[in-house]
C-alpha cells in the first residue's frame, strides 16, 4: 500500500467473515485491512466478541474468510488449499495459545520436538533442549504438562512456537490464563526471543499493559478496525 | 518414500502414546482376539499333521478293500497275479476270558505279511522294551495289548479264552497300524493267526465281522488294481487308499475345528467391541494433538499416514504377542485334554500364526481406520476454539467397516457363506437382544430412584452413558454365558439324563445269541432264578432301494443317512409293538401271527431314521439280506425311547417276512451290581456271546463329552477375558468424565466412601444385568439341548441362577472397583487444574 514500508510480511485486504446461524447472519469481521512489516510487534485489542480471535485464526489460515484476502510473505493464503496452508504454516508461522495446547502424552522436550520432527529436521532433540534451556526449563525436560505449572507450560509452548524459527509468531491471549507476575515474565520472554530471532509478532490481548509494549495496536470493535 | 520417511516419526509417536497408556487396552484386546484364534488354529494344525503323517500307517497298506461280508477270493488272487503284496485280515468284537474275568475285546485275525505298511511293535513282557515285529502270531498263540493284560491281571505265558479256543499269550503289542486314529477307541486288542479262527467258532451268523484285503505295491500298479477292483465291488464293500483314509474322522475333525474356530470368534467379536471403544477414546484424546500438528503444517494425508503406520505397527506387535500367547495356550490345551489325544502330536506349522496375524491386523484396522481418518479431518481452528471437535458422520460408517471385517472373518473361518452368514446373524442377534434387554432394564432401574445418594448417583451414571453401560452388560453377559453353558449346564444335563433312567433299567446287552442256543440260555437263567429276558430276532440286511429307486451313500448329504445306506441294518420282527415305543403315524399291524389276512410285507420305521432317509408311510423299502432282496411298504412310524436301554430296532416287520433269512438274537437284562460270577459263567458256557456293559459305554461317552467340552471351555475362557477387556475399555472411555464428576462431587462435599459406593452401585447393576443375561441365555441353551438333543425334561437350575448372578455381580464389582479406584485418589485440585 505504502511504498515506504520496508518489508511487509502480512498484508490483509478487506477481510470479512460472516457466520450464518439458522436464518440470521452474524458479521464477525467487516472490511478489515492492514499491513504488518517484518520485525514489527503488533497488538490486536478489543472487547470480548470484537472478532480478535477470528482475525488471528484467519491470519494463520486456520479458518476461511467470507471475503477479502490475506497474504503472508507475498503468498496469497486463501489461494492455497488446506494442506497448502498447512505447509505454509510449517515454513513461516508459529503459535502461542491462551490454553497452551501442549500434548499431555508427551514430555516437555517431546512437545517442543514435535514441529521439528514434522518438518523432518535432524537434531530435533538437541534444538529443543537448547530452546527449553533458553526459556529456563532445562531441568524439566522429561516432565509432562500435568507436572508443570501454568507459567511453565506456557514457556514450553513458547519454546515450541520458536522451534522452527518462524518468520511470524501469532499469539492468542498468551497471558490470559496466568497471574500478573507470571504473565509479565512470559511477555518479557516473548519479546526477548522476538528480538533475538527477528520474528514478526502479532498478538491478541485485552491486556493494556501488554499492548503498550507493542510498537502499535490495532483496535477492533464489532468486527471493524478503529483507526 | 513418504511412508518410509514418516515411519521413524510414527514409531516415536507410537512409543509416546504407548508410554502414556493410550494404547494398552487396544493392544490387550488384539492380543486376546489373536490368542483365542491361534490357540484353536495351532491345536487343529497339530492334529491334522498327526493324521496325515499317519495316513498310510493307519491303513497298514497302500490299498484296503473292506466289507461286512466275506470278500470275493478273486480280489486277493488278482492282486497276487499282478505281483502285488497281499494280506488278509478280519476284525470283530468278542468276549475274552482269563483269570476268571471276561472283557469285551477287539479281535484282529491276520495272515502272514501283515502289516504291509507301517509298523507293528511288540515286547516280550509288560512294560518291556519293544521292537519291530517281523512276523505275525504263530498258530496257537495270541498277542494282546497292555490294556487287556492289565484288565485281566495276566502275564505273558498265561492263556486266554477266545470263543472255543484257549491260547497262550506270547507277546505284548505296543503299537499297531490301523488301530488308533489317536482318539478313544473300542476296547482292548487281541491279535491271532488266521489259522486259528475256525477253531474259535466265532464266525457265525450275526457276527459283527469286518473283512479286509490289504494290498501294497508300486503306485502305478496300485492305481491299475484299484481301477479293476472298483468295478467288482458289491454293495457294502469299499476301497480305501491313503488319500481317502478315514473320511469320517477327517470330516468329524473338520467339523469340530470349524466349531472351535467359530467359538473362538466370539472372543474376536467382543475384542472388536473393546477396540471400537478404545479407538473412540483414542480419537477423543488425540483431537488436540492432530490440531496442533495441523497447525505446524502437517497435511491431512500425512496425519492419516502417521496414525496408520502407528496402528499397523501396534497391530503387528500385538498380533505377534497374541500368536505367542496362542502357542503357549495350545500346549496347555493339549495337556489339559490329556488322554483324548493319544497320538504324539507334531509341532504346529506357521499357518495358524499367519491367520492370527491377519485376524489381529484386520480387526484393529477395521475399527481404528475410520476414527483415524476422522481425526485427520479435525479443523485446525480447534487450537483456538476448544469446542470444535471431530467432524461428525464418521460414526456409523466407521462401525460399518468394522462389521464388514467381522463378517468377513466369520465367513472365512466358517468356510462357507451360508454358515458364516448364519453365525454372524446369530452373534449380532444375540448381542442385539441382550443389548435391548439391558437398555430396557437400565431405563427401568433408573426410574426407581430410591435408597441413598450413592445408589442414585451410581444409577445416574448408567443412565448418562447408556451405550457404554449396555456394551459392558452385553460383553460380560456373553462371556459369562459361554462359560456357564459349558460348565454348569453340561453337568446338569448329564445328571438329568442319568436321573431319568429307571434304577432297574437293563445294564447289560447280550448280542449274538444263535437260534440253537436259546433253550440252553433259558435253562441258564432258570437255573439262577432269573426270569429269561425277552429275546429279539435280528436279521442283518442292506438298504438297496427306496420305492423304485436304487440308493447309494452318495445320494445323501446327511452323515447319518450315508452311514445307514453304507452299512447293514439290524431288522427285526415282532407281533406287538414294544411298550417303550409310541406310534406317531400309520397303524401297527393287527391280528398277530394268527390273522391270515394281515400282510407280511410291512415295515414300521423309527421316526428319526425315516427323517434321515426322507421316507414316510406309503414308501417302499427294498433290502438285501444274504444276497436276496425283499421289498415291503412302510405302514407306520414309531418314536422310540432309547433311554430305556431296552433292545429296539429302527426297522421292524410283522412275522412272516424275515424268518427265512439267517438271524441271531439279542436281549438286554438288569444285572444286580456285584454279580460277576453270572457273567463269567455266561461267557464260559456261550463263548460267542458279546456282553456289553451299558455303564461302561456310558462312562466312555461321558469322558468324551467332558473332554470335548473342556476344549470349548478353554476357548471360552478367552471370551470371558475379552468381556473383561470390554469392561475396562468402557471404564477408560468414561475416565475423564468420571474424574470431572468425582471432582465436582468432592468439591461439593461428598466423601470418598460415598463416591466409591456410587461406583460400586453402578457396577453391581452392570454385573447383575450381565449375570441375568448370562444365566437366562445359558438356561435357554440348556433347555434347547435338553428338549432337542437328549430328550429329557429340563429343570431350571436355581443354583445356576443364584451363583451365576451373584458371582457375576461380585466379579464385576471387583473389576470395576479396581478400574476406577484411582479416580478417587487424585486430589480434586489437581483434577480441576488438569481439566482447566
Amino acid at each position: 500500500m505504502t511504498e515506504e514500508s520496508p518489508k511487509p510480511i502480512v498484508r490483509v485486504t478487506q477481510l470479512g467473515k460472516q457466520v450464518t446461524t439458522g436464518d440470521s447472519t452474524l458479521t464477525i469481521l467487516r472490511d478489515v485491512s492492514f499491513t504488518v512489516n517484518a520485525g514489527e510487534a503488533v497488538a490486536v485489542v478489543g472487547a470480548s466478541g470484537s472478532g480478535k480471535s477470528t482475525l488471528l485464526g484467519l491470519l494463520a489460515g486456520l479458518d476461511t474468510p467470507t471475503s477479502g484476502s490475506v497474504s503472508i510473505s507475498g503468498e496469497e493464503l486463501f489461494a492455497l488449499d488446506e494442506d497448502g496452508r498447512a505447509a505454509l504454516r510449517a515454513r513461516l508461522v508459529g503459535f502461542v495459545f491462551q490454553s497452551f495446547n501442549l500434548l499431555p502424552a508427551m514430555t516437555a522436550l517431546e512437545n517442543v520436538m514435535l514441529p521439528l520432527e514434522l518438518a523432518g529436521e535432524s537434531g530435533a532433540a538437541a534444538a529443543a533442549k537448547t530452546l527449553l534451556e533458553r526459556v529456563g526449563l532445562g531441568g524439566r525436560l522429561t516432565h509432562y504438562p500435568k507436572q508443570l505449572s501454568g507459567g511453565e507450560q506456557q514457556r514450553v509452548a513458547i519454546a515450541r512456537a520458536f522451534a522452527t524459527r518462524p518468520a511470524l509468531l501469532l499469539a492468542d491471549e498468551p497471558t490470559g490464563n496466568l497471574d500478573a507476575a507470571t504473565g509479565a515474565a512470559i511477555i518479557d520472554l516473548m519479546f526477548e526471543l522476538n528480538r533475538e530471532r527477528g520474528t514478526t509478532l502479532i498478538l491478541v490481548t485485552h491486556d493494556l499493559e501488554l499492548s503498550r509494549r507493542c510498537g502499535r495496536a490495532l483496535r477492533l470493535a464489532a468486527g471493524e478496525l478503529q483507526l | 518414500m513418504r511412508w518410509i520417511a514418516d515411519a521413524a516419526l510414527a514409531l516415536r509417536l507410537l512409543a509416546r502414546d504407548w508410554r502414556a497408556g493410550e494404547l494398552t487396552l487396544v493392544a490387550i484386546a488384539v492380543v486376546v482376539a489373536v490368542a483365542s484364534v491361534t490357540t484353536v488354529g495351532f491345536f487343529a494344525d497339530r492334529v491334522h499333521q498327526a493324521l496325515s503323517r499317519q495316513a498310510n500307517q493307519l491303513l497298514g497298506a497302500d490299498l484296503v478293500i473292506s466289507g461286512d461280508r466275506q470278500l470275493d477270493s478273486s480280489f486277493a488272487a488278482e492282486a497276487e497275479r499282478r505281483g502285488l503284496q497281499v494280506a488278509r485280515m478280519l476284525r470283530f468284537p468278542s468276549m475274552t476270558t482269563g483269570n476268571g474275568q471276561s472283557v469285551l475285546a477287539e479281535v484282529k485275525v491276520v495272515t502272514a505279511g501283515y502289516p504291509l505298511r507301517g509298523e507293528l511293535r511288540i515286547a516280550d513282557a509288560q512294560h518291556g522294551v519293544d521292537r519291530r515285529a517281523t512276523e505275525i502270531p504263530k498258530p496257537g498263540t495270541v498277542w494282546v495289548d497292555e490294556r487287556l493284560i492289565t484288565r485281566l491281571q495276566l502275564q505273558v505265558g498265561d492263556a486266554i479264552e477266545i470263543g472255543q479256543s484257549r491260547l497262550p499269550i506270547t507277546q505284548i503289542i505296543t503299537q499297531e497300524p490301523d488301530s488308533a486314529i489317536g482318539f478313544i477307541n473300542a476296547g482292548p486288542r487281541i491279535m491271532i493267526n488266521d489259522a486259528d479262527i475256525a477253531a474259535t467258532g466265532l464266525v457265525q451268523v450275526g457276527s459283527r465281522i469286518r473283512y479286509r484285503v490289504l494290498v501294497a505295491g508300486a503306485p502305478a500298479a496300485i492305481t491299475d488294481y484299484r481301477g479293476w477292483v472298483t468295478l467288482k465291488l458289491a454293495p457294502g464293500q469299499r476301497v480305501e487308499s491313503i488319500e481317502d483314509a478315514r473320511p469320517e474322522i477327517r470330516s468329524a475333525l473338520e467339523r469340530s475345528e470349524k466349531f472351535l474356530s467359530l467359538a473362538a470368534l466370539l472372543s474376536v467379536v467382543l475384542a472388536a467391541v473393546a477396540i471400537a471403544l478404545a479407538a473412540r477414546r483414542f480419537l477423543q484424546r488425540h483431537l488436540d494433538a492432530c490440531a496442533i500438528m495441523r497447525c505446524h503444517g502437517a497435511s491431512q494425508s500425512r496425519l492419516v499416514r502417521l496414525y496408520l503406520l502407528q496402528f499397523i505397527v501396534l497391530g503387528a506387535v500385538a498380533s505377534l504377542a497374541g500368536c505367542i500367547a496362542g502357542f503357549v495356550a495350545q500346549h496347555a490345551l493339549a495337556l489339559w485334554l490329556g488322554s483324548l489325544v493319544t497320538v504324539e502330536l507334531p509341532e504346529p506349522g506357521w499357518m495358524p500364526a499367519l491367520h492370527g496375524f491377519v485376524t489381529g491386523l484386520s480387526l484393529l484396522l477395521g475399527f481404528a481406520l475410520p476414527p483415524v481418518i476422522a481425526l485427520a479431518k479435525v479443523p485446525t481452528l480447534r487450537v483456538l476454539r476448544r469446542d470444535i471437535g471431530a467432524p461428525s458422520g464418521m460414526g456409523l460408517l466407521g462401525y460399518a467397516l468394522g462389521a464388514v471385517v467381522i463378517a468377513g472373518l466369520i465367513i472365512w473361518k466358517a468356510g462357507d457363506l451360508r454358515l458364516g452368514g448364519m453365525v454372524f446373524a446369530g452373534f449380532s442377534g444375540a448381542m442385539l437382544v441382550a443389548g435391548l434387554l439391558a437398555w430396557g432394564v437400565i431405563a427401568l432401574v433408573s426410574r426407581l430412584g430410591g435408597a441413598g445418594v450413592s445408589w442414585r448417583f451410581g444409577i445416574a451414571n448408567l443412565r448418562r452413558r447408556p451405550l457404554a453401560s449396555v456394551l459392558q452388560v452385553v460383553a460380560l453377559g456373553i462371556g459369562v454365558m459361554a462359560l456357564l453353558t459349558l460348565t454348569i449346564i453340561r453337568s446338569e444335563l448329564l445328571d438329568l439324563w442319568q436321573r431319568s433312567l429307571p434304577p432297574d433299567a437293563p445294564n447289560r446287552f447280550i448280542v449274538n445269541v444263535q437260534q440253537d442256543q436259546i433253550p440252553a440260555l433259558k435253562k441258564f437263567f432258570d437255573g439262577r432264578g432269573i426270569a429269561m429276558p425277552e429275546l429279539h430276532p435280528m436279521v442283518r440286511a442292506r438298504l438297496t432301494g427306496i420305492n423304485d429307486r436304487q440308493v447309494a451313500p452318495a445320494d445323501y448329504t446327511d452323515d447319518r443317512a450315508r452311514r445307514l445306506v453304507d452299512r447293514e441294518f439290524n431288522l427285526s420282527w415282532a407281533t406287538q409293538m414294544q411298550k417303550d415305543n409310541r406310534l406317531i403315524a400309520g397303524n401297527w399291524w393287527s391280528g398277530g401271527a394268527g390273522n391270515k389276512s394281515a400282510r407280511t410285507d410291512q415295515f414300521s420305521l423309527e421316526d428319526g431314521i425315516a427323517k434321515a432317509l426322507g421316507v414316510g408311510v406309503g414308501d417302499k423299502l427294498t433290502f438285501d439280506a444274504a444276497g436276496s432282496a425283499f421289498t415291503a411298504e412302510i405302514t407306520s412310524l414309531r418314536k422310540v425311547d432309547w433311554d430305556s436301554f431296552n433292545v429296539n430296532f429302527f426297522v421292524v416287520s410283522p412275522p412272516g417276512l424275515l424268518e427265512k433269512y439267517p438271524a441271531s438274537y439279542v436281549t438286554s437284562f438288569y444285572l444286580p451290581p456285584g454279580n460277576v460270577e453270572l457273567l463269567n459263567a455266561l461267557v464260559k458256557q456261550f463263548p460267542n456271546f458279546l456282553l456289553i456293559d451299558v455303564a461302561q459305554v456310558l462312562g466312555q461317552v461321558q469322558t468324551m463329552i467332558t473332554q470335548v467340552s473342556r476344549a470349548v471351555q478353554f476357548v471360552f475362557l478367552f471370551t470371558l477375558l475379552a468381556g473383561l477387556v470390554v469392561l475396562y475399555a468402557a471404564i477408560a472411555s468414561t475416565q475423564d468424565e468420571r474424574l470431572y464428576q468425582a471432582t465436582i462431587m468432592r468439591t461439593l462435599g461428598a466423601s470418598r466412601a460415598q463416591l466409591a459406593r456410587a461406583n460400586l452401585a453402578e457396577f453391581a447393576v452392570i454385573g447383575a444385568l450381565a449375570g441375568l443375561i448370562a444365566v437366562a441365555g445359558a438356561n435357554a441353551l440348556g433347555y434347547v439341548l435338553a428338549q432337542r438333543v437328549i430328550n429329557v425334561g429340563y429343570e431350571f437350575s436355581y443354583v445356576l441362577w443364584g451363583f451365576g448372578i451373584l458371582g457375576t455381580v461380585l466379579g464385576v464389582m471387583l473389576a470395576g472397583h479396581l478400574g476406577t479406584r484411582h479416580v478417587l485418589r487424585i486430589a480434586p485440585l489437581r483434577v480441576l487444574r488438569m481439566l482447566s
